[in-house]
């Protein structure tokens, strides 16, 4: 485990971008940090303000999504250095979550179904009681 | 392929990048991950199993709540708190958010003063850190006694609408609030141990034989930062829905 920095270099292969890759470890500027940091609660006291100023409908949706969305990339992006880790790593981390949209799109399928059963089931009884037995 | 064999000692210059890297990286010996240690990526692994756990949490959440007949209880009016004569609405939450975001950020700065080699500024932003993260569990344990005792929320019902309720509301919260409780044990471990010198020396662990380094900040930070936007993820459809 100990980092050789030795640069072997083969010649032929200096197409690489120039990169800010450390063996050692993620080190960027604090300025990036403070940045990140101070749009994280302005998107916050955004999300709030949906909820302050009673927003209804899709536009709440939207804009809550939107800003969670944003919210949730930042802190992976730079709180988490993944903009600067390899594209190995970035994908195999980054593209299993996406198999819970699946999920979620099964849910509610499932959601939708469970509502209109029991919409039936638990339907006002002056429909249901004469429906029951013209069943037998 | 045969440079990217031989760089598993990760000459940053050497490596491909774009789709041929991915294909170099998973394609060589030894290492997949180049650039990481290697608990770093292990650590990236049990986020992203722990990602799983918090959507199948918040997906049941939503199927339980889409299906119900009874209204599910307002969580704008649930958690309003009353300041000074008024009711301002979710304000105990949007506390805690700015609480939990802050503390991400002490994290960050840990995580940059500790490459830096900067033993104290590393532990004084750990223990901010801890410190924020305890203030958040202390208010999460505000809000279930007054939901609890004040409001009669119970997993199997409440006087406020749909009986699912309760049961989303404790599961989802209290297993984050169980992973922060986590983080800040941690935290307070890496702190004593960035304290005492044990990363500068190169102490190994108690568990491991592995020399200390300051990349356990970082791993510790991934973990943090995880549980902040997990913490996202929650207001966003737990609360704001």
């Amino acid at each position: 485990m100990a980092h050789v920095e030795g640069h072997a270099h083969t010649a032929g292969h200096s197409h690489a971008a120039p990169e800010e890759h450390h063996v050692e470890g993620q080190q960027h500027p604090l300025g990036v940090y403070f940045k990140i940091w101070g749009l994280l609660f302005v998107l916050s006291a955004a999300s709030y303000a949906v909820d302050y100023f009673h927003v209804q409908g899709y536009l709440r949706w939207g804009l809550i999504l939107v800003f969670m969305m944003l919210k949730a990339g930042l802190i992976v992006a730079v709180f988490m250095h993944m903009m600067w880790e390899r594209l190995a790593m970035v994908y195999a981390i980054l593209v299993p979550p996406l198999l819970l949209l699946v999920f979620v799109a099964i849910g509610a399928f499932e959601a939708d179904y469970t509502f209109l059963t029991r919409g039936t089931f638990f339907g006002p009884p002056a429909q249901a009681a004469p429906a029951a037995p013209k069943h037998k | 392929m045969t440079q990217t064999a031989l760089a598993s000692t990760s000459h940053a210059g050497q490596l491909k990048e774009g789709l041929p890297g991915i294909v170099a990286d998973w394609s060589s010996d030894q290492r997949a991950f180049k650039n990481v240690p290697w608990g770093k990526a292990m650590m990236w692994i049990f986020l992203l199993s722990d990602t799983f756990i918090f959507g199948s949490f918040l997906i049941s959440y939503m199927t339980v709540r889409m299906s119900t007949q009874t209204p599910w209880p307002n969580p704008s009016e649930v958690f309003a708190l009353v300041i000074g004569g008024q009711s301002i609405p979710l304000i105990l939450i949007a506390i805690m958010t700015f609480v939990l975001i802050s503390s991400s950020g002490t994290m960050v700065l840990a995580v940059n003063y500790g490459y830096r080699k900067d033993r104290k500024m590393t532990v004084i932003f750990l223990i901010l850190t801890a410190m924020l993260g305890a203030t958040f569990v202390g208010m999460q344990a505000f809000e279930w006694s007054k939901l609890i005792f004040e409001e009669g929320v119970r997993p199997w019902g409440n006087p406020m609408g749909a009986a699912q309720f309760g049961a989303s509301f404790f599961m989802i919260t209290g297993f984050h609030g169980t992973h922060v409780s986590i983080g800040v044990i941690f935290l307070i471990i890496v702190a004593i141990k960035v304290g005492r010198g044990d990363l500068d020396h190169q102490r190994p662990g108690f568990m491991t034989g592995r020399r200390g380094t300051y990349e356990i900040v970082e791993t510790m930070g991934l973990y943090w930062h995880f549980v902040d936007l997990v913490w996202v993820f929650i207001f966003a459809v737990f609360y704001l829905w």
